[in-house]
């Protein structure tokens, strides 16, 4: 049923959050010391766990493929909620902090390939057949 | 007629906002396919939409809260507000497969590495040069430079101030398009024409739209590497940059 997929999905979210507070006492920080990531992990293992048992029904599934569809619209959301008119008053920090950060990483990236290149080019043959399914429109 | 239009929207609060928000992606959308000719990702200009909305709210109104502080427009305060984000970008781990993240392999943990640590860096060092000294918005900032993601789940987390949130995510918002428009520009370069060096890519770059936006333009074929490594990136980012980095920024600067 769908509705269980949400109901996992709340939670562990409250789960998350909760363990993040409490983290948050515990090492004096007074935040929410990373709940939403320690949800996602819970979440990825509740996936896991399901996946074994069997029971990851398309109803399940949608319950919690909506929200994640819906992420980016929320996001534009929040977007349209913050204090722009200040920010703009900081100058350029987005431009500065964007651009070195694309720079650095470009070039981490031509460093990466280089120093990790592998002795022979090897064929991932399932990589290829999920590639053949992205393309066609198949797969995500 | 203006008196119903606010009932209206009182009533319906969360509803206006879902038809606003649909709006918005719909115009970004045509502006992506038919100006851009999808060089740079919808989702991407909606962002941008979203917040000259809010700057033009700010203006109108003189608030704090952007396009919210318009009493036709408060439903998107409940959208946009830190419940339902959490919400939903909690769900988007659920795609995430344990047999697919293997395949990533040492390169890509290294890449998920260097492409969390390395921005965050530039961010909140670039904070402090601008005056934001304060542990939580150096922080907030360097999580945007993660991507535009983690910056407002960390902002929100660890209490950052909405103005810096806002910075945090066009400071992400602008990477992305950066990594759209300028990939296909510099991939030869830096050797981008492998899975290996694309996973690699993903894992750097982080954002899933810059990311896959930027690999379709260079080669399609790359865009499931790249994806592979960068899907991961939020999630951890949103781990640790509310944890170990905040905690590590506020044993440097302190407060």
């Amino acid at each position: 049923m769908t509705i269980f997929g949400v109901a996992l999905l709340a939670i562990c979210t409250l789960i998350g959050a909760f363990l993040g507070d409490l983290l948050g006492v515990v090492l004096g920080a007074k935040t929410n010391v990373g709940g939403v990531g320690i949800a996602m992990i819970l979440l990825i293992a509740g996936r896991a766990w399901l996946m074994r048992k069997g029971k990851l029904t398309h109803g399940f599934t949608l319950g919690i493929e909506f929200w994640a569809a819906l992420y980016i619209p929320i996001v534009v959301a929040m977007a349209s909620i913050q204090n722009v008119v200040a920010a703009v008053r900081g100058g350029p920090i987005v431009l500065l902090a964007g651009g070195i950060t694309v720079v650095l990483c470009f070039t981490a990236t031509a460093l990466l390939s280089r120093i990790m290149r592998e002795p022979e080019t090897v064929h991932d043959r399932a990589a290829e057949a999920h590639a053949a399914r992205v393309l066609s429109g198949a797969a995500e | 007629m203006g008196e119903l239009l606010t009932r209206l929207s009182n009533e319906h609060g969360l509803i206006m906002a879902f038809a606003v928000v649909g709006a918005v992606m719909w115009i970004s959308y045509q502006i992506s396919k038919h100006l851009t000719f999808g060089r740079i990702h919808g989702s991407a200009i909606a962002i941008v939409l979203g917040l000259a909305l809010a700057y033009a709210g700010g203006i109108t109104t003189g608030g704090k809260n952007g396009l919210a502080d318009i009493p036709l427009f408060a439903g998107l305060g409940l959208l946009g507000g830190a419940m339902i984000r959490d919400f939903a970008i909690v769900a988007t781990a659920f795609e995430v497969d344990v047999k697919e993240a293997k395949r990533a392999g040492l390169l890509g943990v290294i890449a998920l590495t260097i492409g969390t640590i390395l921005p965050f860096i530039v961010g909140s060092s670039v904070a402090v040069s601008f005056g934001y000294t304060d542990a939580i918005s150096m922080t907030t900032i360097g999580a945007g430079a993660i991507t535009y993601i983690v910056g407002p789940v960390t902002g929100s987390a660890i209490g950052a101030s909405s103005p810096v949130m806002a910075l945090s995510i066009a400071t992400g918002v602008f990477k992305a398009v950066l990594v759209m428009i300028g990939t296909p520009f510099v991939a030869k370069t830096i050797g981008l024409d492998n899975p290996r060096s694309a996973m690699a890519f993903g894992g750097l770059m982080g954002t899933v739209s810059g990311v896959t936006g930027g690999l379709a333009a260079t080669d399609p074929r790359l865009v499931p590497y790249g994806a592979l490594t960068a899907t991961f990136h939020t999630g951890i980012g949103c781990l640790v940059a509310p944890s170990i980095f905040y905690l590590i920024v506020r044993a440097i600067v302190g407060g």
